[in-house]
């Protein structure tokens, strides 16, 4: 991989069992993202984003092609290794939130530290300065139960960027937030990018992400139909 | 990583609830039913040993042979030499002679004819306090009316019996009988008091006399229908009566004589053997019953709460831990619940089994026609096997139940348990 190339895709296929038949979700699927970035999937319902987010984050594999990244070949890893790659160098960002409902604030960002195996001291301090990022550092003893929907995804921004991973994958992070706590995370994101150079790829359609985004990929039926990048909207 | 753990169990009252609700359940029976066993089972074994069988028991060879007829004519001879003898054996042990015989009960009416008759089981017991039957027998505890008898031909007879033939006491009955050597005998007791055992086949017939006065009765002196061992303790030690039984036994091996005497140690006798075995295996069956309805319940209860945590599931693997950490850590969390409840119905099932050990439960009405040696108030009895016991289907089934719902985690793609988060 040359310069600085976090992830590259070449002719990536991803096919879906249905019924009898197959069903082609991702068709030679061709793209390149560089370390730093801040670029987002954009496509209709069903164009393959979620798929395709996926193959980045190696929750799953391609049928065909090749899905590099971090130097590593997605098709070849063992369940073990694509883990071990999630755990450390990737943090996941869901519509749903998905913190997990019994633990608090502090434990849901302090979780895959944990399964790093990161001693304590270390990590108490990381999780305390992700929430400070955050501004969640009155919220540290609730329960996800006793959040706002925006005070979650910040939580859930927290627990993913808790571990300082190179990649940050957003599949529509804003869906179920009011227009004044989109802005609210969408600002802290581009913070991180600034701040931490952490690279974000969205899968969006949602037209106040979508103005962030320094790259735009649009997405339909499963191929890339455009892919143009923007001139940061501010310099802020 | 086990503290995290701890915390959730406890915290999800839902993934917790129901199967510690289970396991209580489970354990609670497990440990009720097994002291239950024990105490009837251990009951049994002690009330067969104090009123029929010993801890060991000797008698001749021929009359082991027809134990179950009681006959006279086989019975053992030269008591005080043989009684000395196994002092010597075992010096701790108490060794008692008794004489079982039956006879036939005649009461008379005022003019000297018979005003009923009954058959009866006769027992003749040693009343002096060195030979400590009377505390044995419960005698005294189990008196319902009048006194021991303490004069000459002074009997005692159960007290249902008694209310049958319209006895009081000082009544004079006439047991007719046999002597040992076949002759015809006729014995006037007084009869000093009726007794009642809780146990149903004492209780139906029993005539119970001094065995001085039966050895006369019955032309049997320095013989006895058996002569028993009791332990020191008084409890009773399943490879201590068999040495000592082998041993005994062994030292007249090169004996032919039919009347040469035979120890036998309680398990050997009256098929107490299989009954002992059975109780055994019947609390191994109750814990492997358990285990198998707790494990399909708990399975089931783990496959429903497993749906319900696919999303945690998929979010978990997301975060980057593998399949088989998550289903390591869901089998912790399973041994965990399986600990907690285990702890709780064992003590729920101690508390349970209190009670029915101090009180017991009556059964006599369903033993009218037993002639076991079975007490008829059942009762538990709380070993230090029922502290543990519940330990093993407890933490077993809710482990198995757990393995067998989790299977799941790895039978289905990770991008399809991730998908499970969008729904
Ligand atoms: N596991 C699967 N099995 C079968 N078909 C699937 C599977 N996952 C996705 N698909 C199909 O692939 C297509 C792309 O799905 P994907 O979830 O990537 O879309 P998306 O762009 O994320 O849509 P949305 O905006 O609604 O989230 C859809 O038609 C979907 O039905
Ligand atoms: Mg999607």
């Amino acid at each position: 991989m040359q310069n600085n190339t976090i992830v590259q895709l070449d002719g990536v296929v991803k096919r879906f069992p249905v019924g009898r038949g197959q069903f082609t979700a991702l068709k030679d699927i061709n793209l390149k993202f560089k370390a730093g970035e801040f670029s987002g999937l954009v496509g209709p319902s069903g164009s393959g984003k979620t798929t395709l987010l996926n193959i980045i984050g190696s929750l799953d594999g391609p049928s065909e092609g090749h899905a590099r990244v971090l130097d590593r070949a997605v098709e070849n890893l063992s369940h073990r290794e694509a883990a071990e790659l999630r755990n450390y160098h990737i943090g996941f960002i869901f519509q749903t939130y998905n913190l997990l409902p019994v633990y608090t604030v502090f434990e849901n960002v302090e979780f895959p530290l944990l399964l790093q195996k990161m001693e304590k001291s270390k990590r108490e301090k990381a999780v305390m300065d992700a929430l400070e990022w955050l501004g969640l550092t009155d919220k540290v003893n609730s329960r996800p139960a006793q959040l706002s929907g925006g005070e979650c995804q910040r939580v859930a921004i927290a627990r993913a960027m808790v571990k300082r991973p190179e990649i940050l994958l957003a599949d529509e992070p804003t869906a179920n937030l009011d227009s004044a706590n989109s802005h609210h995370i969408l600002k802290a994101m581009v913070r991180l990018n600034r701040d931490l150079k952490t690279t974000f790829i969205f899968a969006t359609h949602d037209a106040k992400v979508i103005k962030y985004l320094r790259r735009k990929i649009v997405l339909e039926d499963g191929s890339v139909t455009k892919d143009e990048k923007k001139e940061p909207r501010s310099k802020s | 990583m086990i503290k995290f753990l701890f915390k959730g169990v406890i915290r999800d009252s839902h993934r917790s609830r129901f199967p510690i609700i289970i396991v209580i359940i489970g354990v609670l029976l497990t440990v009720l039913g097994s002291c239950w066993l024990k105490g009837v089972m251990g009951d049994m074994v002690d009330f067969n040993a104090r009123y029929y069988t010993g801890h060991v028991k000797v008698v001749t060879r021929a009359f082991a042979e027809n134990l179950d007829q009681m006959p006279l004519d086989l019975a053992l001879v030269d008591i005080a030499s043989l009684k000395q003898e196994l002092s010597g054996l075992a010096p701790d042990m108490q060794w008692i002679s008794r004489i079982r015989f039956g006879g036939l009960l005649d009461v008379p009416d005022a003019k000297g004819e018979t005003r009923a008759q009954g058959p009866v089981m006769g027992l003749a017991v040693d009343f002096s306090p060195e030979s400590g039957e009377v505390s044995r027998l419960n005698i005294a505890k189990s008196l319902v009316a009048g006194r021991l008898p303490l004069n000459q031909d002074e009997a005692l007879i159960s007290h249902e019996l008694a209310g049958k033939m319209a006895l009081e006491p000082g009544d004079v009955v006439t047991l007719i009988g046999s002597t040992m050597y076949g002759g015809l005998t006729m014995t006037n007791y007084r009869f000093a008091g009726t007794v009642r055992f809780g146990i149903h086949a004492m209780d139906r017939g029993a005539v119970i006399v001094r065995l001085e006065d039966a050895r006369m009765a019955l032309d049997m002196d320095d013989a006895a229908t058996a002569i028993l061992g009791y332990f020191g303790g008084g409890r009773y030690s399943e490879t201590r009566a068999q040495n000592l039984s082998d041993r005994f036994n062994a030292s007249l091996a090169g004996e032919k004589d039919e009347f040469s005497p035979q120890m036998m140690p309680l398990s050997r006798q009256d098929g107490l053997h299989e009954w002992i075995e059975y109780a055994g295996s019947m609390s191994g069956m109750l814990v492997t019953l358990f285990v198998l309805v707790m494990s399909l319940v708990l399975w089931n209860a783990g496959l429903l709460g497993g749906l319900r945590r696919y999303g945690e599931v998929g979010v978990r693997l997301a975060i980057g831990e593998h399949k088989g950490h998550i289903y390591r850590s869901m089998i912790g969390e399973s041994v965990l619940i399986g600990l907690m409840g285990s702890l709780l119905g064992t003590l729920a099932g101690l508390a349970a089994a209190w009670p029915l050990e101090r009180y017991g439960i009556d059964m006599g009405f369903a033993m009218q026609n037993t002639t076991m040696m079975i007490p008829t108030v059942f009762r538990a009895r709380i070993t230090p096997e029922a502290y543990y016991i519940g330990f093993f289907p407890g933490l077993f089934s809710t482990v198995l139940g757990t393995s067998l719902s989790g299977i799941g985690i790895y039978k289905r793609q990770t991008a399809q348990l991730f998908k499970e988060l969008e729904t």
